[in-house]
């Protein structure tokens, strides 16, 4: 990763986390969003993460998973087990992690 | 204040490990955990920038993963709108998710009064350092720990709990599978564009299901 790039990428996000955190803050009279942007509000953390992690967790080398001796599957069904059992996101990851170890280390996958 | 800051201290320890082990140089986890200083937006932006995706794409995708916190600010401007500028973007900016839900359980009144401010930097000096210190914490361990273990994918699993508890009724499953199939299936276009094109089709997906089945409550809200 090129230096400037990623001095660039964390100044950028830096700014983020100061315009997100701050939007109805800068201004100084109070602003109102219109009913369609609130509803996009609704959506777009959710299609976010889902675009993000889900070709994290199918894709090897911009491939379909061809195996099933593949760790990441199964610590993403443990992981998913116990977030509806428990509804925790930290006992969602722990888990997760867990089999992912145990399934590496042990099996060498 | 213990056992939420425990959880905090969890979560940055993980998103410290997740960076450096997603392959981010340690100092430049560091600079990014200080900085930046939001937890998912970060591990959102790892796998991008391991790519080297165009820094819009990486800064779009950060800006949907923070627009809860576009919601919050509605609520902390009833609180602190009258101060000045600065100092209102500074509050804003130390506040995060956990500061905001101890916040409104503590002031369920909008209004201000003097005890709010040592209130929220109370609770920010508390939750800031929880967080940073577990981050640090996670960046120096992860540099300890052989890359073949895989636990950059710790912060894919962060992410996908966040993804379920964002769940809540058919119209947001949908518009998650719509995102997460378009993200897979257009993957292989360049600059990452598959995340910017499975963040539309997920939001386009969800607004179209709000207009074709309008929720009761919505109705009658408008």
């Amino acid at each position: 990763m090129n230096g400037w790039y990623g001095l660039a990428a964390v100044v950028g996000l830096a700014a983020i986390t100061v315009v997100t955190r701050g939007f109805f803050l800068i201004a100084e009279r109070e602003l109102t969003l219109p009913p369609w942007a609130l509803n996009g509000l609704r959506y777009a953390p959710l299609a976010a993460l889902v675009a993000v992690i889900a070709p994290e967790i199918v894709l090897t080398d911009g491939r379909l998973i061809a195996t099933w001796a593949d760790a990441r599957l199964f610590a993403v069904l443990a992981g998913t087990a116990y977030f509806w059992w428990k509804r925790a996101i930290l006992g969602t990851i722990v888990s997760g992690t867990a089999v992912l170890l145990a399934l590496k280390l042990g099996l060498g996958w | 204040m213990v056992e939420p800051s425990l959880g905090i201290a969890a979560w940055g320890l993980v998103t410290g490990v997740a960076m450096v082990k997603s392959g981010l140089p340690a100092p430049f986890a560091a600079l990014m955990a200080v900085i930046v200083n939001a937890g998912s937006a970060q591990l959102a932006a790892l796998p991008l920038l391991v790519s080297g995706a165009p820094l819009w794409v990486i800064f779009a995708t950060a800006f949907c993963v923070n627009l809860r916190f576009v919601i919050y600010s509605a609520h902390w401007a009833k609180y602190f709108g009258h101060f000045p500028r600065r100092q209102r973007l500074t509050l804003g900016y130390f506040a995060g998710d956990l500061n905001y839900v101890l916040f409104l359980r503590r002031f369920p009144e909008p209004r201000p009064s003097p005890e709010q401010l040592p209130y929220f930097w109370g609770s920010v000096v508390w939750g800031w350092s929880s967080w940073m210190g577990a981050s640090l914490l996670g960046i120096f361990l992860a540099d300890r720990v052989p890359t073949e273990w895989g636990l950059g994918f710790a912060g894919v699993l962060a992410l996908l709990g966040i993804a379920y508890s964002l769940l809540s009724g058919t119209k947001s499953w949908v518009a998650g599978a719509v995102a997460a199939c378009a993200a897979v299936a257009a993957f292989s276009m360049p600059f990452k564009l598959n995340i910017v094109v499975g963040i539309a089709a997920g939001i386009a997906a969800g607004l179209l299901l709000d207009r074709t089945f309008p929720d009761p409550v919505v109705e009658r809200a408008s």
